[in-house]
């Protein structure tokens, strides 16, 4: 049967219904019909082996930077889908900084396409806040809400104008689409290439203080107060934003975060041990240990809502610049499952169920799209996780167009172990 | 025979450097500075060697420093800035150094706006890299013959008072010297206004402290820093009259430090803003002496890289 599929035999990990042991799924039709431990399967289903390992809801990375169009020599969204599926993940959310920039429904509608044509994991496009991302104008949020999309954000620039960020608040709630701050205060952080602290002092390398993110933080939460809106913090990086985020959900606003692997597992000091390698080099930048720390407790306290890549693909010619003059971002989507099973999961930060949230259950429910959840109905997408596989971080694998990552040589244990996307088995060439 | 003190093919920073190397370009360049005395200023040390001085950064000071010293030990050089060079800022530095390296160049000279760009370009480049410069970061050559110029005047630099004073935030000057000075075992205190301070200045590896007058106090060097007029906007201070009221050297200020300080400034100097004409020109200054000084010191490194690159050794 088309879009059918029983998966026997392994550890199903599901947050929502708060199951952590050996179970079965049964997808027909594309949708999740049972799961439970020794169910009866019907005839001519298709199965899968999952013994030995963990059965998740489909992981959702819900920031990438798929390059298309307009970079396609970075990344396309048939690459960037794919290494997707090698990373574990069944769904992205794209930014909308591409080239023409996603401001139109049109553009949604053709990268909607793109990934259907690929076929490796399903895309939810980002929609611009402002048009070409200039922070003037807003965007048609309800036209492109039509047409796919399922946030707003100006990403990779803040939206620096308050009266904006106000209107965005207050019209976003019309189609209920969350607005997705990349938030930094320019004047703040300026010229700067690192986080400003001991380890840029030492370089003489001009410094991002991290008040360049508390402070948008801050006047992004009192907006969100005012207007009643839907806020999402994107890339969370240091530990202020972290108390920031804290109080304003205590105070019954609507805000939600996301940290990004990297931020939870390097530091400026890494920049500084590096020499100044281009691949340390993305915005915001890696912090200070403190910070650090700081979103690790978040993560294992429940503070922070998500885990996200930042998938930020780079020709190689453009990291064989300098740091200075070479653009900001890493490749994430075939490292993020590694890192986080091996120095979250595996060192005890946090527990399985939760990782699966953070990566998948919260960023469905921050997005509401369907899935992260492996409940009757929801859709028949599952990560298969290989706990005990070891793997070496090396680019030359990747699936990705690009290979800029900081991780080089890392030795991780825990990899992805296959995809499933509407009960279709995603296999990889 | 024990190993030669000097093995580097490199100078990219005070960082890496120990004391004993340290000491060593500073003992080679004793033997240089006579040279400049000389009716015929020239020595064949480096006859059939190419320098290439690539300078990505405008620079009169340094390059001329370091184009006189070439020409004095007879090496071929050629100049490219970036006004005349077709290397431009968008090139890769891949191909950066596979464009010098066609050109087979003995050592190579880079100064560059951006940090470690030296450091990347020697880990690509057979060739000797000598850093003349890299953004805030390090420049080795001037805090050599500031070292070189302190103890031709004080007969050694461990020991030592000396206070580095202005706008350490941007300055490669300070980096270099407190590494240098301090690996040499002096006392070295910076201070400046807290706008022009980076964060956690104290990981400098010197004493911090925001006023001219406690720096300078008991003081047997001072060390001014060129207020960067063209790099600073006007947030980091209000105006250049405020600048010299609280921190700039006069001869009134200097009294704190000891009788025979003496005065040192990178150059060039703005006078009436970090430091009074009387301060410059006055009995305590060895300005001019730094300049004489680094064209020894930079004769002494290029004699050395060269000679480590190519395995020779030998005193001129």
């Amino acid at each position: 049967m088309n879009g059918s599929l029983a998966i026997r035999g392994g550890r199903v990990v599901d947050p929502t219904q708060e199951l952590d042991g050996p179970a079965d799924v049964l997808i027909e039709n594309g949708r999740v019909s049972a799961c439970g431990p020794g169910l009866e399967m019907p005839e001519n289903v298709r199965e899968v082996d999952a013994a030995g390992l963990v059965v998740a809801p489909g992981l959702i990375d819900m920031h990438v930077h798929l390059r298309e169009p307009g970079q396609e020599y970075k990344e396309t969204i048939g690459t960037g889908t794919r290494a997707a599926a090698a990373g574990g993940f069944t769904a992205v959310a794209c930014m909308p900084n591409t080239d023409p920039v996603n401001d139109d429904p049109a553009l949604t509608e053709f990268m909607l396409k793109q990934a259907e044509r690929a076929g490796w994991a399903r895309v939810y496009p980002i929609a611009a806040v402002s048009r070409g991302l200039e922070g003037r104008e807003l965007t048609e949020f309800g036209a492109q809400r039509r047409a796919g999309a399922v946030a707003v954000s100006d990403d990779g620039r803040p939206v620096w104008s308050a009266a904006l960020m106000r209107q965005a608040l207050r019209y976003a709630r019309h189609f209920d689409l969350p607005v997705i701050q990349h938030a930094e205060e320019l004047a703040l952080s300026g010229d700067g290439v690192m986080h400003e602290g001991r380890f840029s002092t030492r370089l003489g390398v001009e410094g991002i203080p991290g008040a360049a993110d508390d402070v948008m933080v801050s006047r992004d939460v009192l907006l969100t107060a005012d207007t009643g809106g839907r806020y999402h913090l994107a890339h969370m990086s240091t530990a202020r934003s972290l108390d920031l985020i804290r109080a304003a959900r205590a105070d019954g606003h609507r805000v939600t975060c996301e940290v990004s692997a990297h931020h939870l597992l390097l530091t400026d000091e890494d920049v500084f041990d590096s020499g100044l390698d281009p691949n340390f080099k993305m915005h915001p930048p890696l912090r200070s240990a403190a910070d650090r720390d700081a979103l690790v407790e978040g993560l294992a306290d429940g503070s922070v809502d998500a885990i996200a890549s930042d998938h930020a693909p780079h020709h190689p010619d453009e990291k064989e610049l300098d740091f200075v003059a070479s653009p900001n971002g890493i490749v994430g989507l075939e490292t993020t499952l590694s890192l986080c099973l091996d120095r979250l999961v595996r060192k005890g930060v946090i527990d399985l169920a939760r990782l699966v949230d953070l990566l998948s259950t919260a960023p469905a429910r921050i997005l509401r799209v369907p899935g992260g959840s492996l409940a009757p109905g929801s859709p028949g997408d599952v990560t298969l996780i290989d706990l005990e596989r070891e793997v070496e971080v090396d680019p030359a694998t990747f699936r990705s167009r690009s290979r800029n990552t900081p991780f080089v040589g890392w030795k991780l244990r825990g990899a992805p172990a296959g995809t499933v996307v509407g009960g279709r088995v995603i296999e990889l060439p | 025979m024990s190993e030669p003190v000097w093995q580097r093919g490199d100078l990219l920073g005070v960082a890496e450097l120990s004391r004993t190397e340290i000491l060593h370009v500073l003992d080679t360049a004793e033997s240089f500075v006579e040279v400049a005395a000389r009716p015929i200023k020239k020595v064949p040390t480096l006859r059939g060697k190419t320098v290439i001085n690539l300078f990505f950064e405008p620079s009169t000071r340094t390059s001329s420093s370091f184009e006189i010293a070439e020409k004095r030990l007879s090496a071929d050089n050629i100049n490219f800035s970036t006004s005349s060079s077709s290397l431009s800022k968008g090139e890769t530095l891949l191909d950066t150094a596979r464009n010098l390296e066609a050109m087979s160049p003995d050592l190579v000279v880079i100064r560059h706006a951006h940090p470690r760009v030296p450091h990347a370009l020697a880990a690509r480049l057979a060739s000797g890299v000598i850093n003349a410069g890299d953004g805030a970061h390090e420049h080795p050559t001037q805090a050599l013959l500031d070292a070189f110029t302190i103890r031709r005047r004080k007969g050694r630099v461990e020991g030592l008072k000396i206070a580095i004073v202005g706008d350490v935030a941007h300055s490669r000057v300070v980096r270099s010297n407190v590494l240098c000075l301090t690996r040499l075992g002096a006392e070295v205190t910076v201070a400046g206004p807290r706008t022009m301070m980076p964060e956690e200045p104290e990981s400098l590896g010197a004493r911090v402290v925001y006023s001219l007058e406690e720096a300078i106090e008991g003081a047997d060097v001072v060390m001014m820093l060129r207020v960067q007029l063209e790099r600073q906007a006007r947030v980091a201070f209000p105006s250049e009259r405020e600048y010299f009221e609280f921190f700039g050297l006069t001869a009134e200020r200097l009294r704190r430090a000891q009788d025979d300080a003496i005065i040192m400034h990178p150059g060039p100097i703005n006078r009436g803003i970090e430091i009074a004409s009387e301060v410059a020109d006055g009995p305590w200054s060895v300005i001019l002496e730094q300049v004489a000084n680094g064209v020894a010191v930079r004769m002494a490194v290029l004699y050395l890289l060269a000679g480590a690159k190519s395995g020779e050794d030998g005193v001129p």
